[in-house]
């Protein structure tokens, strides 16, 4: 399922724990990340799902579901 | 009025140990830290020898996700100072943090970083280059992640001058305590440039040993068959601080820092100039800022490169200043046993010099077996002596031209 295959991702890059993980969580707000850690889970992200993310649309992705809703329109 | 200095902790990262204790013992002892190159395949390398840091594991020391963000000479420079700072047993909730400062010493920085990365860019394109690349790989990060690891507010620098880079960080920071612009500094350096580009540069140089059949003995400083530098990483890390400030919270004193001197050879990129006479010259102003005469000092702590000029030079320089002197005093080179960690030598050197006063120990050239003509002092061979120690030099020479002398002094009030 997908949000589970992101979940992992985000354990990955960003060093939380699954429970911590829903998805209305906010990257910044509420996963510890910054900017920059922000921008290498996009990355992360094209590379798993296969998609290119330009940086006008991955501005706009700051939650789970902004990256879920994203993957499904893109995939 | 000036302000005296003290070494009240240490710090060490070490191809022969981790923490002081281990590091000490190892050093004491005459080991070698020097193997075979496991960090990758060195299939065509002229050089497959370094010493390598080993069984260190960097979440004892700096949680897991802001290690990621770090390049591995980062790793060795935070890690090293939280053990020099536990240590000093300074009590960080209760110091003036505008005058607490680092300022560290790196000869290349995140070397290994820039390779990983420049990878990506050849195989996965522009856009998959870390945004981490370049706060990973700038040389200055080091001292920045310190600061922010301790929260020292004040002096925040980072030397780059080759294999002087941690001398001059300790003798610069010695001067800004000495004027009162500081109170503490956590200061030395680190390195991590096992890596391909690295060997593979310093290899084209013909700069490094290429004993890889024996590689406990590559590195051989003043013997008459060294063949070249054999390249170590880590960190040597010291607190220095205030007297006053040490004395008003009991620290323990490992030494006083009474001399700093500093030189260009203005002569070529990387060959020494003829006799040492940069070094000369740094050695020379080291003692006079120490005010003391030539023949006081006991033990230097030698660049003891073990490349043929470097060794050579070096003696004649010492000879050139200290005279009759020089034949008394004990010159050592502990890259013998550590390597040669670059930017991080002065650091672990240091560390040492103020060890070897405050225990009243002289540690040994390892693998010295036969005699140089060139090379005709008391280079400690092979072990190590007991030995009062009131004043040592520790001497640091970077291509580029580079000099710089530190020169400690056991403490009495």
């Amino acid at each position: 399922m997908l949000f589970d295959k992101l979940k992992e991702i985000i354990m990955d890059q960003l060093e939380v724990e699954e429970d911590e993980i829903n998805m209305d969580s906010s990257f910044q707000d509420d996963l510890d990340a910054d900017s920059l850690d922000v921008v290498e889970l996009i990355m992360a992200i094209e590379d798993e799902f296969d998609i290119e993310i330009p940086d006008e649309d991955a501005e706009k992705i700051s939650t789970v579901k902004d990256a879920i809703d994203y993957i499904e329109k893109n995939q | 009025m000036k302000k005296r200095v003290v070494v009240t902790g240490i710090g060490i990262i070490s191809p022969v140990g981790i923490g002081k204790d281990n590091f000490w013992s190892s050093i004491k002892e005459g080991k070698s830290g020097i193997g075979p190159i496991t960090r990758f395949d060195t299939e065509g390398f002229p050089t497959k020898v370094a010493g390598e840091v080993k069984d260190f594991n960097v979440t004892d020391y700096i949680d897991k996700k802001e290690a990621k963000r770090m390049d591995r000479f980062t790793h060795y420079a935070v890690a090293a100072s939280k053990l020099a700072v536990e240590d000093s047993k300074l009590d960080l909730e209760n110091i003036n943090n505008d005058k607490f400062g680092v300022i560290l010493g790196s000869g290349i920085g995140g070397l290994e970083t820039f390779e990983e990365q420049h990878e990506k860019l050849l195989n996965k394109g522009p856009r998959r280059v870390s945004p981490f690349f370049i706060p990973m790989m700038i040389g200055n990060m080091a001292a920045g992640q310190v600061s922010i690891m301790l929260g020292a507010k004040g002096a925040n620098e980072t030397i780059v001058t080759a294999c002087a880079s941690s001398t001059n960080a300790i003798g610069d920071s010695f001067k800004i305590i000495q004027r009162g612009d500081a109170e503490i500094i956590v200061t030395g350096g680190a390195e991590a440039s096992i890596t391909p580009m690295a060997v593979a540069g310093f290899s084209s140089m013909k700069a490094m040993s290429t004993n890889n059949d024996n590689p406990g003995k590559a590195s051989r400083p003043f013997d008459k068959n060294r063949d070249g530098f054999v390249m170590g990483e880590g960190a040597g890390i010291l607190v220095l601080e205030d007297l006053e400030h040490a004395l008003k919270r009991g620290a323990h004193i490992y030494a006083e820092v009474v001399g700093y001197g500093m030189s260009s050879d203005a002569y070529h990129m990387t060959a020494p100039a003829d006799n040492g006479e940069g070094a000369f010259r740094a050695m020379e102003m080291a003692v006079n800022d120490a005010d003391i005469n030539p023949s006081d000092v006991d033990y230097i702590n030698a660049h003891g490169t073990s490349t043929e000029l470097n060794d050579k030079f070096e003696t004649a320089a010492i000879k050139d200043l200290f005279k009759d002197h020089a034949y008394k005093l004990k010159v050592s080179s502990t890259k013998s046993m550590t390597g040669h960690l670059l930017g991080a030598a002065g650091g672990i050197e240091g560390c040492i010099c103020a060890l070897s006063i405050d225990n009243s120990f002289i540690p040994p050239t390892i693998n010295y077996e036969t005699k140089d003509e060139n090379c005709d002092l008391d280079y400690v061979p092979n072990k190590g002596v007991n030995q009062d120690v009131n004043y040592a030099i520790s001497n640091s020479l970077g291509f580029g031209g580079h000099n710089a002398s530190i020169l400690l002094k056991k403490y009495t009030a």
